[in-house]
């Protein structure tokens, strides 16, 4: 009962985070009045680019990831984990690694440049989809590989038995799976993108590449219009509901993507070499380039970093632990409460999952803004509402992983338990929590990272005087000091890494655990 | 005596009936098809359903409402260890579900570990065991429980015929020994035929009285001899 209880407070507590800043915002904004040209130009472009991302990384993801379904090499369990990272990459440093290949002082521009064209320029519409692509290429590869190798050998062993072409294959296996597949990683793609800010921060702005959500910020940040920032949020929040509201009809596939290793058996494999391996790699490349050029760089400059680095450091740690401890605190009640009421607990876990990514948090960060600002200075608060909103992003994933296995634990020894007479504590710390220790160290690395990289509440809120490392890279690059910035980058990766690395590993714990 | 009186479980559409007696120290088979309401029974008398009418006594004193306050130990298929306790551990919960042993129940639960072949490991993880050695471990409980009445929810049936076979005739003599009467739930004829004294039938959500387990199979019901077909012992 009292598991109920405190489930349905932590419920409470994020629709009121979530939907209640919401709320907030609609009736401080002006309305759609407070809009102009600019801003209708915004709204325009956020839809343009979410839908081009989302086509352009769905529909290079499927050769990618039949590519790897079907071919077997040296790394390619390698390449698949690589195809995991830039999930945990701090965006910030993913779009660090794309200036330094595709940016005017980039690689390609160099080679340009070096051969008598003008260089690149990816500032706006073009940047703004390229960093798009390089972060959900990747997972819609995973999403996709997971679909393919879950297709059971014996069919296509019968495709072949039956002398397939490959238009045979693509019509009876293929296409089946991917009608299935694709519609809901587009939707993600879509969704992500629509409340992408870091990337539309960093490389997009002026008339035909801002998003809602820099707008939102430059209505805060730059004119301090709070009515304008509010009447954005609506339409922001307007928008993600309704595609959310989409997402109910097409179901959106796992995030996680744990562990699939197999390599489907076929005998078209090898016909298929060569296209293969080109696709192979060419996502590799686009993958490891940008990450290789910012550590390298950042390597080289190690000692050029800006003292402020340990403080920022310090900072960005502090918000990670607490927005992790919170963010796991929300998902254990949760799953306590909810994981063993069978298709309650999916669709709750869905209907999470849905709203944290809906929910944008430069929308939250207003309403809060909003709410704090008549009584006392908001900026006082940006730890702990950074810390809070980081660990609501985090939650849709650490439910994914730690519901399942709350679930199991309970199906599989409940009535052991109930016949053995054992009492509620010592299941707890003796039972549950020691066969949940896997998912929870998972989880909280996720979370951990996640908050560690994010550049989203805090730029909003940030006085001159506090940083995050996210955010002093950010400031770095803005005044052009790419070498330090890189070495930040490094500094961010590294920390990220380690917490993700830790957490994980104290999950994994000792020898003794299965 | 275990006395189900005219005991009657409701699971969403489905129900079972229950009206019969079992002799203290018999042992009794529970088979008949999937979906009969074998696992209904045995769930029933453990104490993990409530039932919609009738009752169940013990000695003649009305069972418990908590299974863990029943006079019974239970052997499941799988997941009767838990994969992160020592085998000790694990045998001993049995006797001290709080897990505060005292010295002397800690004797006591390598000594239920000796008794089934297992004394030199009581410090293994349960991955360490091969699955026989995981069912003794499962019977080293219900040693140390020392509760009258056992119920077995198609215990190895992971198992190759061979080990089975050789862990079906330890629990008998376990069984034996201790005067503990036993009701299991299986699929297989020859297993219950060579464990049991007595089959109960449970088809079409109703469980049969008991009887002697050669002549129900020398002369089956017709629910009993579609369920073997051509298959009987």
């Amino acid at each position: 009962m009292l598991r109920i209880v405190l489930g349905g407070a932590v419920l409470i507590a994020l629709l009121l985070f979530s939907l209640g800043t919401a709320l907030v915002v609609g009736l401080q904004g002006r309305g759609l009045a407070a809009l102009n040209s600019a801003d209708w130009s915004a709204v325009k472009f956020t839809l343009w680019q979410a839908s081009l991302s989302a086509v352009l990384s769905t529909a290079m993801a499927i050769p990618v990831a039949r590519a790897l379904a079907r071919q077997s090499f040296p790394g390619r369990q390698a390449l698949i984990t690589l195809l995991g990272a830039p999930f945990i990459l701090p965006v910030i440093v993913g779009v660090l690694g794309l200036l330094a290949v595709f940016g005017r002082a980039g690689w390609i521009s160099a080679a340009l440049d070096w051969a008598g064209f003008s260089k690149l320029s990816i500032y706006g519409a073009p940047g703004v989809i390229l960093a798009h692509v390089f972060f959900n290429l990747p997972l819609v590869t995973r999403l996709l590989l997971q679909a393919w190798t879950a297709i059971p050998a014996e069919r296509f062993r019968v495709a072949e038995s039956l002398g397939a072409t490959a238009w045979a294959y693509f019509r009876l296996i293929e296409g089946p799976m991917l009608r299935a597949t694709v519609p809901g990683a587009f939707l993600l793609v879509f969704l992500l993108c629509l409340t992408s800010f870091v990337v539309a921060l960093a490389v997009g702005g002026g008339p035909k590449g801002t998003t809602i959500e820099l707008a939102i910020y430059q209505a805060f940040r730059l004119d301090f219009d709070l009515g304008k920032a509010a009447s954005l949020a609506l339409v922001q929040f307007t928008i993600c509901g309704a595609v959310s509201l989409l997402a109910f009809l097409v179901p959106l596939p796992q995030t996680d993507g744990l562990g699939f290793d197999r390599v489907v058996q076929r005998l078209d494999g090898p016909q298929h070499r060569i296209w293969d391996g080109l696709w192979i790699s060419v996502a590799s490349a686009f993958l490891v380039l940008p990450l290789g050029a910012v550590l390298m760089r950042g390597l080289r400059h190690m000692l050029e970093v800006p003292p402020q680095i340990f403080a920022a450091s310090l900072t960005s740690l502090t918000i990670a632990i607490i927005s992790t401890a919170l963010c796991l605190a929300m998902a254990l009640t949760l799953a306590l409460a909810f994981a063993r009421r069978g298709s309650l607990a999916r669709s709750l876990a869905e209907a999470m999952g849905i709203l944290g990514l809906a929910s944008s948090p430069l929308v939250v960060g207003t309403g809060l803004f909003v709410l704090i600002f008549p009584y006392t200075q908001p900026m006082a608060f940006a730890l702990p509402i950074t810390a809070s909103v980081n660990a609501m992003m985090a939650l849709p994933f650490a439910l994914r992983v730690l519901m399942p296995a709350v679930r199991e634990t309970y199906g599989d020894y409940l009535h052991l338990r109930m016949s053995l007479g054992m009492g509620r504590w010592i299941w707890m710390t003796r039972i549950l929590v020691p066969r949940l220790r896997r998912p929870i160290g998972f989880s909280a690395g996720l979370a951990a990272a996640l908050s560690m990289g994010d550049l989203g509440v805090i730029a909003l809120f940030a006085d001159p005087d506090l940083q995050t490392l996210p955010l002093m890279l950010y400031r770095l690059m803005g005044a052009y000091r790419m070498d330090q910035a890189a070495a930040t980058a490094v500094m961010l990766v590294v920390q990220s890494l380690f917490l993700f690395w830790m957490f994980d590993r104290g999950g994994r714990g000792h020898a003794t655990l299965r | 005596m275990l006395h189900l009186d005219r005991l009657c479980y409701q699971l969403n559409e489905f129900s079972l009936t229950a009206d019969l007696q079992i002799a203290a120290g018999d042992r009794v088979a529970v088979i008949g098809p999937s979906g009969g309401g074998k696992s209904t029974l045995l769930n029933g008398i453990a104490g993990f359903l409530v039932p919609r009418a009738g009752q169940m006594l013990w000695s003649g004193q009305p069972m418990p409402d908590h299974p863990g306050e029943r006079p019974l130990s239970i052997l499941f298929q799988d997941h009767n260890l838990f994969p992160h306790l020592t085998v000790l551990d694990n045998v001993a919960i049995g006797l001290r579900p709080d897990m505060r042993l005292s010295a002397a129940q800690k004797a006591q639960a390598v000594a239920a570990l000796e008794q089934v072949g297992l004394g030199d490991k009581p410090m293994a993880y349960p991955r360490d065991l091969s699955g026989g050695q995981q069912g003794r471990a499962g019977l080293a409980r219900v040693l140390l429980r020392q509760r009258p009445l056992l119920l077995l929810d198609e215990p190895f049936a992971a198992l190759g015929p061979a080990l089975k076979d050789e862990m079906l005739e330890i629990t008998r003599h376990i069984v034996q020994q201790a005067g503990i009467t036993a009701l299991m739930v299986t699929h297989d004829p020859q297993d219950a035929l060579s464990f049991a004294e007595y089959a109960i039938l449970v088809a079409e959500g109703q469980a049969q009285a008991p009887t002697p387990i050669g002549s129900l199979f020398d002369h089956p019901p017709p629910a009993l001899q579609s369920y073997l077909g051509r298959r009987a012992p």
